[in-house]
Parts: C-alpha cells; structure tokens; sequence
C-alpha cells in the first residue's frame, strides 16, 4: 500500500481511539463535579461515595485520554508535514492555545482532584474538580475550533499558496463552529451518561444494594432522557448549517447522486459510486427536500455539480444511518428507564441488562458522526485550501506500516485491558465500597436508612 | 518585531525543553529505578506515590515544547519530525505504556498487576532510551555514518542513566527511611554513569561537528565558555561528595542533591544551546528562516505572556500542596 493510505489509516486509528476517552471524560468531569458539589451542600455521604468509585474510572480515563492525545501533537509532522505547512499560522495557535489554556489547568487540578483530597479544604478540592472539568471543556473548544476551520475555513488569506491569519475572532468562531462544539459536547454528555448508567446497573445486576450504585444510575440515566431531545434539534441545526457550507457532504449524506426538487429520503440503499445511482433504495418520497429546506419541493444539490470534488458517498451514507439509529436506539431506552424511575418503580432486570449492554453505545454514535464529517470533507484536507494526498509525508511506506502496526497492536491491547479493568473495578466496589469516612455518625445513620428505602 | 519574536519563541520553547527534561525526567527516573520482585512492592508503592500528583502535568510540558515548536517554526517541526520517525514512534508507544500502566497496575485484576508493573519500568526506559536516541541524532545533525549512530547510542544511554539520577535524587527529597538509604545508593551509581556520559558527548559534540569546534575554541570567549563544562564537572563531583553522607541526621539537605541535579541539566541544556543557536535544524535551518508568519507569533505571545506566569503560578500551588514526604499511597 501507498503512504496516502496508510498515513489517512494511521491517522484514523489514532484519533478513533484517542476520541474514546475524551468523550467520556469532558462530561464526566461534570458529573463528578455535580457529585461534589452535592456533598458539599448536603453533607450525605452517598454523594461523596458516589464520587469516590467514579473520579476512579475517570482516572484511568483520563489517562489513556492524556496518553493517546500526546500522540497527535506529533502526528501532524511524522506524516502530514504539508498540512503545518499551508495551514500552520493557522492550526499552530489554535493547537498552542489549547496547550496552554486547557492542557496545564486540567493536568495540573487533576493531581489535587485524585490525590489532595485529604490535604485541602473541601472547597478547594470541589474547586479543584471544577477547574479539571473547565478544562477539558476548554479543550474541546479550540481542537473543535480548528476541525470547523478545516471545514469551513474563514479569517484568512492566502499569499504564496499559504494561509496567513486576518481576523482571528473569524478564525475561531467560523461557520460550523458554534454547531459543531455544542453537538461534541452533548455527544459527550450522552456517552458519558450511558457509561455511568451501564456500570452502575452492572453493579446491581451483581447484587450490590448500596445506594450509590442506584443514585448513579438515576443521574446518568435522567441525564441521558434529557439530552437526547436536545441533541437531535442540534443535530439537525448542524445539518442545515452543513447544507449551506458544505453541501456536497449533504448530497453524499442523503446519497444524491444528481439534483433534483423534492428529493426523497433515502431509508436504505446500496449507494453505487460507479453507476451513481442508488441500488435496492428504499425511500420516502419528498421528506429529504422536507427536511432540509423546509419545503416538499425543495431543490438539493446533488454529487453530479461537484465532479471529481466530493467526498466518497458509503462511508458518509452508512456512517450518518448508524449515527442515526444509534441515537434512536439511546432515545428508547433513556425514555423507558426514566419512566420507571419517575413513577419510582424498580428498573426490571431485562431494562438492567440492556443498559448495560449500552454502556458504550455512545462511542457508536460518537465515532459514526465523526466519520461522517471527516469523510464528508475528502478529498479536501482544508476545505478548498490544501487536499489530503498534497499534504502527506514522503517517508518510505515500509516504516509508515511499521508504526501502523505497532499502534494498532498497542490500542487493540490497551482497549481490551481497559474494558477488562472496568469490570474488575465495578466488581470490587459491590464487594467493598468506602465507608470510612469522617462522617457525623447522625448523618451517615439517617443516609442508611434512607438506602433502604430507596427502591431499586 | 519580525527579527525578535523567533528568538522569545526559541527561547521559550527551549524554557519548555528544560523544564519537561527536569520534570519529566525524575519522573522517568523512578520509573526505570522500579525494584523487580515481590518484596519490594511497598517500596514500589511508595515511588509511585511520590510522583502520583506530578506526572501528568510534567508530561504536559512536553506537548507544549512540540506544540511551541509547530506553532512558531513548522518548517524545522516537519523536517526534524521527519528524520525522528521511528524513534518518535516508540518513545510515543512508552510514553503510552508507562502513563496507562500507572493506573492499571493498582486497577487491574490481580493477576495482571505484576505485568503492568514491568511495563511501567518498561515503558519509562524507552522513553528515556528514545529521547536520548534523538538528542544524540540531533547534535550530530542526522549524519548518517557508523561513528555517529554509535554517538547515539552513547546519548541514549547517557539520557537514560541522568533520568534515573535525577529520580534518585527526587527519591531522596521525597522518601524517608530505607527506601531513601537505597535512592542514595541509586543515585551514586547513576551520577556516576551520567558523568561519564557527559564527558563523552561534551568531548565528541565538537569532534564530530567542526562548526561547534570553532564556536567553542573561538579564542577571547573560550575561558568564558568554558565555565559552562566546568561548572557542569564540578556540580558532579559535589553532589557526589554531599551523596557519600546521605541521609543526615533530622533529614537536613536532603533537597540539596535534587537541585545539584537540576543545575547539571541547566548547564547541560546551556551547552547544547550554546553549540547550535541560532541553527533550529543544525546545519539546514536557522530560527529565522524556519518562523512562522509574525500576525500568528504575535496572537500566540500575547496569550504566553498572561498564561504560563500563571501556569507556573499554579504548579507552583499542586507542589506546594504536595509537600513533604510521600509516606503512602493515597489513592484518590
């Protein structure tokens, strides 16, 4: 194979597996900060315990986060040495800035967040866990800043077939930029949320009655009921602000191979990039156009106005149905164990179960919608500025499959002990869980009776 | 404006070097210092723990030295990146391994933990092994001839053995008791082993590059300069004679051979500097020809000048917090 392919490979592996973590640990932070900070007003211990099995799989997700991120850094010079350098007085601050705004706050607060615990005052440690889950926010904000600048590029000029920066505020708040963050950042809220509902009903199902398992798996299962509404109206703002900048990722989304005014809504279909038709399609006809442009005869650009220049249909196509259904899938099952916990009813065995299956449901979600949009931009690298094979490095294909191959070993392993561990740590805790806190003996005493009234 | 920003920017990239060979590299030191067995297991605890709150902010560094690197010389950032391939590869494979290992080997289930720990002490090593790797392909400017790959193996070695010196020493500042007798018996060895590599990179750095020869022997300034190695010479055989006496009674001066140690990668970073400045890719390009354009310089200067005060104001706090002796692990 060519360097293109497995730089664009290497690339992909890295990223997919690096995304894993941050996902988890943006709105993960959050949760535990909402833990905290319940703790500090209330003083039930169920909270503080609830935070302590937590803020432990956050440390290990966050490290593997921290550790797969450090790769990137490096990445664009090993392979992509064309991107630094026509869009570098570009991607470098952006990159610079989240370093150090958002890299040294959250690495630094961490160490208090896990291991000062006993040797600040709880409001700084609350305090702490606030700065942590600011910046992992904060850098969410400008890598997604420069992904919606390479998307929809704004603030620049180009001199001698190099961007140079004009206005740094177009720069930053470009086009997509605004939809593409909040969509990241809920996409996170709902992965987050299922992972602390999954584990947490894995607790149960292995017969832990404690009440932090049950108080965890109501947050995160709540949180997930009333995100999935909101990520699906932001979503589909994404998806008109995408018609308007990037309308051939729309043609390749909905597969459609040539213009037309009230385009059907293609369900399923074997999109064939030879023939540039749609074989076994099943459609509904006009909802696309509806969708869209908000009229049934509405006219959509089709694949046919960007020859040569569109992304490749299949992958956008498949990559946005299984965004869609996933989320469907999510909005199922968020609703009906709400239900039961709303009318204060046991979550049944069968609903335990499909939520732990669910556990990592939103990396489906979240790695689907990524390929779409990342694909969706090909061949461009920087939309209309700098195409992906102009960009790549001239290193011997043999050492580009050698580092391929290492990482790949590397992440298969990392991500099977990662998952295994999870297990083990979620064991323990129906075994063991810390009781031995400083508590008033009145309150932790009135918190136990409280757990046993508390219905599963 | 255009002349002066590629210096503060190579002057600050070179801030983040030190300070992430420094941090980082006593936190790789414990790493490779890592007794093998199960009687040690306590002791292994005990490292782990004195470097627990640090390491990830300590790694941080060197994100932001790369990160300074690509954002104001992208053209020195592809080609040093591209002759650094290989090796970058893998020293990124053993930052990943020692930094996941940290966590899995107290997390995983207790058959796996023993595996986690070797590749804790695994992954530390060839991090090290690799940065010195590149050090050493660096100063002879990538030439490709037998002498010169055996130069850098010398420096990989050379690195390696200075990361565990200065993590003995932090051990020392750190521990107390036996585990602080032993990291002073470390730290004898491994300063030694560094002196040693000191002296043969400071004495083949100019043999191999006659650039560097003529810039050091150039003569008014040669007894000026020459205070750099000396000092550099001098520090080592201080510490080591302040080591002979370790540990004090009422544990006095016990942060003194963790400081020793910081001047000797000061002066050795300083002699480095001195060698190729202004040349960012030795021989190819200067700091001048490889900056990127001044509006991006001057948008990143003015957010570095109010963010890293206040970045090291704040790690100034997480060590301050963290003071004294690490006596258990307090796991979260």
């Amino acid at each position: 194979m060519e360097t293109l392919v497995l730089s664009r490979i290497q690339f992909a592996a890295n990223i997919s597996f690096h995304i894993l973590f941050p996902t988890i640990t943006i709105a993960l932070c959050w949760i535990l900060f909402y833990f905290k900070f319940r703790y500090s007003l209330s003083r039930e211990p169920v909270y503080m315990r609830a935070y302590r099995f937590w803020v432990k799989l956050f440390a290990l997700t966050f490290a593997l986060g921290v550790v797969s991120g450090i790769t990137m850094s490096f990445q664009f010079g090993t392979n992509w040495p064309g991107y630094m350098e026509t869009v570098g007085n570009i991607a470098g601050p952006l990159l610079g800035y989240e370093v150090l705004t958002a890299f040294f706050l959250e690495a630094t607060f961490l160490g208090i967040m896990l291991f000062g615990i006993n040797r600040v005052p709880d409001k700084v440690h609350t305090g702490a866990t606030l700065i942590v889950a600011i910046g992992t926010t904060l850098s969410a904000f400008w890598i997604l800043a420069l992904n919606s600048w390479m998307q929809t590029p704004a603030g620049h000029e180009m001199r001698d077939g190099v961007a140079y920066p004009v206005d740094w505020m177009a720069i930053i708040f470009n086009p997509s930029f605004p939809h593409r963050l909040i969509h990241m950042l809920l996409a996170s809220g709902l992965t987050a949320a299922f992972f602390v509902a999954g584990i947490s009903a894995y607790r149960i199902l292995k017969g832990d009655n404690k009440h932090a398992p049950r108080l965890a798996l109501h947050t995160g299962v709540l949180l997930a009921a009333i995100l999935i509404p909101i990520q699906a109206f932001v979503g589909d703002q994404h998806g008109l602000n995408t018609l308007q900048h990037q309308p051939e990722k729309i043609a390749a989304i909905e597969a459609i191979w040539h213009t037309e005014e009230g385009a059907p809504l293609v369900l399923f279909a074997l999109p064939n990039a030879e023939t540039q038709h749609n074989d076994f399609a099943i459609e509904i006809p006009r909802v696309a156009s509806l969708i869209l442009t908000h009229d049934w005869n509405g006219e959509l650009l089709g694949l046919n106005e960007f020859a040569g220049d569109h992304p490749p249909v299949a992958p956008v196509f498949w990559g946005f149905r299984i965004m869609v259904g996933v989320a469907v899938l999510m909005w199922l099952i968020s609703w009906t164990a709400s239900a039961f916990i709303l009318r204060k009813k046991t979550l049944p065995t069968w609903l335990l179960k499909t939520l732990v299956a669910s556990t990592f449901i939103g990396w489906v979600a979240t790695l689907a919608g990524w390929y779409v949009t990342e694909f969706g931009r090909q061949p461009w690298l920087v939309t209309g500025i700098l195409r992906t094979a102009d960009a790549v490095t001239p290193i011997a294909p043999e050492n580009v499959g050698l580092s391929l191959t290492l990482y790949l070993v590397l992440y298969a392993g990392l991500l099977v002990a990662y998952i295994h561990t999870l297990r083990v740590m979620a064991r323990k805790a129906v075994e063991v869980e810390e009781y031995d806190m400083s508590e008033p003996a009145s309150v932790g005493r009135a918190a136990q009776r409280r757990e046993e009234e508390v219905p599963a | 404006m255009d002349t002066i920003l590629p210096v503060v920017f190579v002057a600050l990239m070179g801030l983040a070097i030190l300070v992430y060979a420094v941090l980082d590299g006593y936190d790789l030191g414990v790493g490779i210092l890592m007794p093998n067995g199960d009687a040690h297991r306590a002791d292994r605890d005990r490292m782990v723990a004195s470097i627990g709150p640090f390491w990830d902010a300590n790694e941080t560094w060197l994100v932001l030295a790369v990160g300074l690197l690509l954002i104001a010389f992208p053209a020195a950032y592809s080609q040093i990146l591209h002759h650094f391939y290989l090796p970058v590869t893998l020293m990124l494979g053993g930052l990943i391994l020692r930094g996941v290992a940290f966590d899995f080997r107290t997390k995983a289930s207790v058959s796996f933990q023993p595996l986690w720990e070797h590749l804790f002490k695994l992954g530390s090593l060839i991090t090290a092994l690799c940065q010195g790797w590149m050090l050493g392909r660096y100063i002879v400017a990538f030439d490709q001839s037998m002498l010169s790959y055996g130069f850098a193996v010398l420096s990989s070695l050379g690195v390696a053995a200075a990361y565990a010196y200065i993590g003995a020493c932090w051990l020392i500042f750190k521990t107390e008791g036996d585990l602080q007798r032993r990291a002073v018996r470390w730290a004898r060895w491994a300063g030694r082993c560094s002196f040693a590599g000191v002296i043969l990179v400071s004495a083949t750095n100019p043999l191999v590059n006659p650039g560097v020869f003529a810039r050091w022997f150039d003569f008014p300034l040669v007894m000026f300069v020459l205070l750099i190695p000396f000092s550099c010479f001098l520090l080592f055989v201080l510490n080591e004679l302040l080591l002979q006496r370790m540990p004090r009674a009422q544990d006095r001066f016990s942060w003194l051979p963790f400081v020793a140690c910081i001047g000797i990668f000061l002066l050795c970073f300083s002699g480095i500097a001195f060698s190729f400045f202004p040349d960012i890719v030795p021989g190819e390009l200067t700091v001048w020809e490889a900056a990127s354009a001044t509006e991006s310089l001057q948008f990143i200067f003015y957010g570095a000048v109010i963010v890293v005060p206040t970045i090291l104001a704040y790690t100034g706090y997480a060590y301050w917090v963290f003071r004294g002796k690490a006596t258990k692990l307090e796991y979260h």
